[in-house]
């Protein structure tokens, strides 16, 4: 066995996500080397040196400009057959899940998302991921020769450096695919926001429909006070009371901080499935039988506009 | 505009937390079927793509709906012909007998076949969670993608301009047809598909159509037709295999806390995480 971790990029910079594709590569004890590529990719390789790679490849081409699929496959693919790579994975974010079906398409191999564990058994390795939201896993098996995965942040903790060097070398693009002439990066519209990623962050305050128009209002002070990430239910993002990026659960981002509040969540199943990993889980509801009690640590039952001033006041008092 | 609406039955994923699991199988026994509700968003826009808002009865395109399934996933096909597409295909095979990976080479063979100017689908199914037959497709047919798409808007019939939700913000592409998309939730909000035949004054509602109680007549009249899974991909193998399946523990209901000073200080002294 032989893995290629691909790394993540966005406008240049390395993503944390990246960490978590190297924490499966480690998992799977087979020797690993790493790819990244686009504009900042030798960067980003020097970055990644010191996470005990065999190599760390770099195609810093600014022709693969933006996370255009069409553009990252055709490279991924050719370093893949080129270096003998046979289980290739990233991690399962918004990139990761769009490029790394057309690599696997490009490869002949079988490509499974979102896995929570890997286990090597007799020279194979054994996957888990979660099916229906997250309310059974199931184990499976890729029966092709090359295996390419996504696996969940929030089930890989992030690699840590292990020293050394590895070697960073430089790799050609492939050729474009066709396809490529036929999709246009117009633009990314990054979100601007000074905290910290939600796949990142150690505290995660996030509000539904409840909040109205006075979501950021209530929850922006809170979340400043304890350096926490915002989120938000699908209900919250549809009535444009957050940006959808916030959105947290089944299809959206899958999160396990150490700290939850959800705060006038309600707690549907497609909710639950984005959060019920947290280590500690708070719920602020008016209606004492919601459903996000039934998954709470601790539950408030009271009116969040209300609650949430006299919240921010006490843990100013306790600081 | 031709547009191809690859949509699933899954089991009411509102009750997923009632399924078990038993004999290496998830048992959904008990739980209603429904469309998989990114495949009823797909065609909700696949409508919108190919009308004028103003006057819907018109169509101004085709939509045809096909669905990889046994004999009775075609209520779920006639469902979708009520709501207003044009025609549908059932693949016939079985849930077991597929994966996201046939699925793909399969619909590569119809697309040949039908020769749609879009293929639009869901952007995950919410049983198997598996998020990769567009990825596939677009792959094995050459073609541009653009997935987890909040709005498009279609320029001339020739090309669209997609705004994907990604992490941290939104992507905006511009693929020249013919292109496979899947849909995010946001894609049925009201300004979720721009068409040149609909006015830009005119509002859609939020969300999916309803069919009317004559639609769904009018449906039973509608071509659906039946082809072999055999006749699209000589080859079935499957490239993933389940083992087995297990339920995660439970987790389980804390306590309620009657204040909010009493609610820190737990925090603070018993969960250890302030
Ligand atoms: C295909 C699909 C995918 C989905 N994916 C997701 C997903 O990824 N993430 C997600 O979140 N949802 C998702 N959903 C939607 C999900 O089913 C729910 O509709 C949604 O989570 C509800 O959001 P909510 O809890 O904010 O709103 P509601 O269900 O309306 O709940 C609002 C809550 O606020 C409480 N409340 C009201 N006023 C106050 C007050 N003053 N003080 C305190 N409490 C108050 C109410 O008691 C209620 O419990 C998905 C749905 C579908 C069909
Ligand atoms: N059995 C099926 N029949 C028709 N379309 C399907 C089937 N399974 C998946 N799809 C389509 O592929 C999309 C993505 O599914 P998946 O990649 O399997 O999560 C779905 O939203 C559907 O549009």
């Amino acid at each position: 066995m032989n893995t290629l971790v691909i790394a993540e990029l966005s406008e240049g910079k390395l993503r944390k996500s990246t960490h978590s594709a190297i924490n499966f590569a480690r998992q799977t004890g087979a020797p690993f080397s790493i790819l990244a590529l686009g504009p900042g990719a030798k960067a980003a390789a020097s970055e990644l040196a010191s996470f005990g790679a065999a190599k760390v490849l770099a195609a810093d081409d600014a022709a693969i400009a933006g996370q255009v699929a069409e553009l990252h496959a055709p490279t991924i693919a050719a370093v893949a057959k080129a270096g003998g790579f046979d289980i290739l994975v990233a991690c399962a974010s918004s990139f990761g899940k769009d490029v790394m079906p057309r690599v696997a398409a490009k490869l002949g191999a079988g490509y499974a998302a979102d896995i929570s564990s890997v286990k090597a058994e007799g020279g194979k390795l054994v996957y888990r991921r979660p099916v229906y939201a997250g309310n059974a896993y199931g184990t499976c098996e890729l029966l092709t020769a090359v295996q390419v995965v996504t696996v969940r942040q929030s089930e890989f903790a992030a690699a840590e450096p292990s020293g050394g060097a590895s070697p960073v070398e430089a790799v050609a693009t492939a050729p474009a695919d066709p396809a490529a002439a036929r999709v246009e990066f117009v633009g990314l519209e990054a979100a601007k926001s000074e905290r910290p990623d939600l796949g990142e962050a150690k505290v995660i305050v996030s509000g539904g429909r409840a909040l109205k128009e006075r979501f950021a209002e209530v929850l922006d002070p809170l979340a400043t006070l304890l350096s926490a990430a915002v989120g938000a239910s699908r209900a919250a993002c549809d009535a444009g009371y957050a940006p959808p990026e916030l959105q947290v659960g089944q299809t959206g981002r899958v999160v396990a901080p150490q700290l939850y509040f959800a705060i006038g969540i309600s707690g549907a199943i497609q909710h639950l499935a984005g959060m019920k990993g947290s280590k500690t889980i708070v719920a602020i509801n008016k209606d004492a039988d919601a459903p996000i009690f039934q998954v709470a640590d601790y539950g408030l039952v009271a009116d969040l506009f209300v609650a949430v001033p006299e919240l921010i006041a006490e843990l100013k008092k306790a600081q | 505009m031709k547009i191809l609406v690859p949509l699933k039955r899954v089991s009411d994923p509102d009750n997923a937390n009632k399924i078990k699991v038993g004999a290496g199988k998830v048992e959904t026994t008990g739980l209603e079927w429904k469309p998989n509700p990114f495949d009823e968003y797909a065609v909700e826009t696949a409508l919108r793509l190919t009308e004028n808002g103003t006057n819907a009865k018109a169509r101004l395109g085709e939509v045809t709906v096909v669905t990889f399934g046994p004999k009775e996933t075609e209520t779920t096909l006639r469902a979708a012909l009520a709501t207003g597409a044009d025609k549908a295909i059932r693949v016939d095979t079985t849930d077991d007998a597929i994966d996201g990976d046939l699925l793909a080479r399969a619909l590569k063979a119809l697309v040949e076949r039908e020769k749609p100017d879009l293929v639009l689908l869901g952007k995950q199914q919410v049983d198997g969670d598996a998020n990769q037959v567009a990825q596939l497709l677009a792959e094995y047919l050459g073609w541009p993608q653009a997935t987890f798409a909040g709005q498009i808007t279609s320029e001339a019939d020739k090309a669209l301009l997609v705004s994907r939700e990604v992490d941290g913000g939104s992507i905006k592409l511009r693929v020249t047809l013919p292109a496979v998309v899947s849909v995010d939730l946001r894609i049925v909000n009201a300004v979720g598909v721009t068409s040149m035949h609909t006015p830009p004054t005119h509002k859609y509602s939020d969300g999916v159509r309803f069919a009317a109680l004559m639609a769904i007549m009018a449906a039973k009249k509608k071509s659906l037709t039946e082809v072999k899974l055999t006749d699209l991909s000589p080859d079935t193998a499957l490239k993933i295999k389940y083992t087995g399946f297990d339920l995660p523990p439970a987790r389980k209901a804390g306590v309620k806390i009657k204040t909010v000073a009493e609610l820190v200080q737990k925090l603070k002294t018993e969960a250890k995480v302030l």
